[in-house]
């Protein structure tokens, strides 16, 4: 069932929580809403699931308007960041609950009520635990029951608010992937809120990233994270580093950092030629790998400061780098622009090393290195490395 | 040799143990074995008849019939009125939250005369009602409700205030109407507290004296009870007579108080199992 939200506006009191949302989930889709405390995310999902009124706009679940239905009407199944199971009752109870509360003449019969709970639990592996109370679970296991019990009153949509945000982090990589083999075998339209974006990436098949109760970027997890739309974005899916630069009238950015270290071209002027010229960074390589492809290399003169180029005119910008769009350099080349900074923690951890370096004027950059890279250039704690990024973006 | 205290990182259980049974002893433990003791000079037979006389038979029945109407009374009032303190903002909250607390501080006297003006058959109530309330037991449970509401209220008040808004949300979600959301889900989780201030306000209502006398009329055989009957045997120097009630009073009472605790710890065992 689809789920369709137009023109969505919530304030609570002078906290604007929700303007002019507009948002669509098709049928069989699992939708993150990603974003940071405060963006309105969890509003949009209790507006969509009843708990929550909008001060105006329509929700429509299969293209029916919801203003007037009740969560009880809504058909939708609800799952809590804190499980919200009753107490006082089995798991069996607890799932139970749904069918057990219809009016008598679409209730099922306690049979059926029997096989259908027990079916369920054994979909989420917890049918030796049935009849356990919720406090004698883990919180992966209590969360799983949760997820049970929406799913017994066979819901057309089910809405999730951060399933797994209380969990620790290897329950909560276990519990998604498990969740998105779940949504793969029951197709069953899931939206599911959550401020990791990790998780989104991981889980579903498109993300909806918001932010100040409006959505920034609606995509898949490779468009929002290829393609950021803007700055925010940007910002929200990872670590970044930052760059002062500025636009010219030409629209071509230049960068404007202080402390740009440049070594200048040999006397005889003659530029790297041909395609190294390009790759600067394989040419450290050249005679090493293809000892045929030997180029003349002028003196390395030693390096120099270069001076600032103030913009002349143009718009300051803000210039975009993730980690592992750096280039690091023990020995840098001619006629290229680093910037140079001290290593002061190496995080070995990961498929790539996370180094955390200090620039001159003490702000950090990050950057993300294969082992391979560590080991040729032989980097240790204290060293001083030349940095350029190798991948930009500018909003 | 094995400890008689487990070890603990908290310190002070000797000097705590100790002082808790020295105030117990001193403050409950004392006087209750006088009662006994005073009870003993009496022959058995003597007992038998002072306790078993049928004017003390009727007291007894009206003081226990009383004080559980009122207890059961104040159970649901008690909780309405909880209810309405915890959920809803209107204006002059504070100022009703405050007045619940009113029957514990007023002296029972004061509350015992006001009641009776007004239920008196030429009382602003009284008159407007077809049948007689002061002075007969309907009067009494009346002061019995009005000096038990706030144990009831006062002890529901902070576990309703403690309740997950979200049990309410995800049993709605399920389909469960507002009926079923309170049978199912609220009341398991308070009926706990709810027993407790039941049993409060019971056995409050059992030793009642000052509000219950004014309004009583205190007719034998109508409306008197024991707590009257143990002060006029007093009056008459009977001491012997008035302790041998109050004994019999006090063994009732506990085994009622011992019977609803044991009450509580069972629905309360059934909903938090540890």
């Amino acid at each position: 069932m689809a789920i369709h939200a137009r023109n969505i506006n919530k304030r609570f009191g002078p906290f604007v929580a929700l303007k002019d949302v507009n948002l669509e989930v098709q049928s069989g889709e699992l939708v993150a809403l990603l974003g940071p405390s405060g963006s309105g995310k969890t509003t949009l999902l209790r507006i969509i699931a009843g708990l929550e009124f909008a001060d105006s706009g329509t929700v429509y679940l299969d293209g029916d308007p919801m203003h007037d239905k009740d969560v009880r009407d809504r058909g939708v199944g609800f799952v809590f960041q804190h499980y919200a199971l009753f107490k006082h009752m089995t798991v069996f109870q607890n799932v139970a609950f749904g069918l057990r509360v219809r009016p008598k003449d679409t209730r099922p019969s306690e049979e059926e009520i029997r096989d259908r709970v027990m079916k369920l639990l054994q979909l989420v592996h917890l049918d030796a635990f049935h009849n356990r109370y919720p406090q004698q679970l883990s919180g992966g296991q209590r969360q799983r029951v949760a997820l049970a019990r929406a799913l017994a009153v066979e819901p057309k949509v089910l809405l999730l608010d951060e399933p797994f945000g209380a969990l620790d982090a290897k329950i909560r990589k276990e519990l998604r992937r498990w969740m998105r083999r779940l949504h793969d075998d029951m197709h069953i339209t899931s939206l599911f809120v959550t401020h990791d974006q990790e998780e989104a990436m991981e889980v579903s098949d498109r993300v909806v990233v918001m932010s100040h109760g409006r959505i920034e970027q609606t995509g898949t997890p490779a468009e929002v994270w290829k393609q950021p739309k803007n700055a925010f974005v940007y910002d929200f899916l990872g670590n970044y580093n930052e760059f002062d630069g500025w636009k010219d009238s030409h629209g071509t950015v230049h960068l404007a950092e202080t402390d740009i270290i440049e070594i200048p071209l040999p006397p005889d002027g003659k530029k790297t030629a041909g395609w190294l010229g390009r790759y600067p960074e394989f040419s450290s390589l050249v005679g090493r790998v293809l000892p045929g492809l030997i180029e003349s290399t002028a003196p390395i003169l030693p390096m120099q400061k270069k001076t600032v180029r103030k913009p002349t005119s143009g718009t300051p910008v803000k210039i975009y780098a993730r980690p592992h769009e750096m280039w690091i350099t023990k020995t840098p080349d001619k006629d290229h622009e680093y910037i140079a900074a001290k290593v002061v923690h190496i995080n070995p951890a990961g498929s790539l090393i996370k180094l955390e370096l200090e620039r001159a004027g003490g702000q950090f950059l990050q950057v993300e290195v294969p082992q391979s890279v560590m080991d040729t250039c032989a980097i240790v704690k204290g060293d001083t490395l030349y940095v350029r990024p190798t991948e930009t973006r500018v909003f | 040799m094995k400890p008689f205290v487990k070890p603990s990182v908290i310190p002070g259980f000797a000097l705590a143990l100790g002082f808790t049974l020295l105030a117990l002893t001193l403050v409950v433990l004392l006087p209750l074995s006088g009662l006994f003791v005073k009870t003993a000079t009496l022959s058995f037979a003597e007992f038998w008849d002072t306790v078993t006389d049928p004017r003390a038979l009727h007291a007894y029945y009206i003081s226990f019939t009383t004080a559980l109407v009122a207890a059961l009374f104040n159970m649901v009032f008690g909780l309405i009125v909880a209810w309405v303190l915890v959920r809803y903002d209107f204006p002059l909250k504070s100022l009703f939250d405050a007045m619940v607390d009113l029957p514990f501080a007023l002296p029972t006297a004061v509350a015992g005369i006001a009641l009776t003006a007004l239920y008196a058959p030429t009382g602003w109530i009284g008159q407007m009602l077809p049948f007689k309330v002061a002075f007969t037991p309907l009067g009494i449970t009346i002061a019995l409700i009005f000096i038990g509401l706030p144990f009831v209220v006062r002890t529901v008040q902070p576990v309703l205030e403690d309740m997950e808004r979200e049990w309410e949300e995800a049993a709605t979600s399920l389909g469960a109407n507002r009926f079923q959301v309170f049978r199912y889900v609220i009341f398991p989780h308070i009926t706990p507290a709810l027993m407790t201030g039941f049993a409060m306000a019971f056995a409050r209502a059992l030793g009642e004296y000052g509000s219950v006398i004014f309004i009583a009329g205190n007719m034998p055989m109508v409306s008197e009870i024991v707590p009257l009957l143990i002060v006029m045997k007093l009056e008459q120097y009977d001491y012997a007579g008035a302790t041998a009630l109050a004994l019999v009073m006090l063994v009732f009472s506990f085994f009622m108080l011992l019977t609803i605790n044991w009450l509580q710890k069972w629905s309360q065992n059934r909903a938090f199992p540890r």
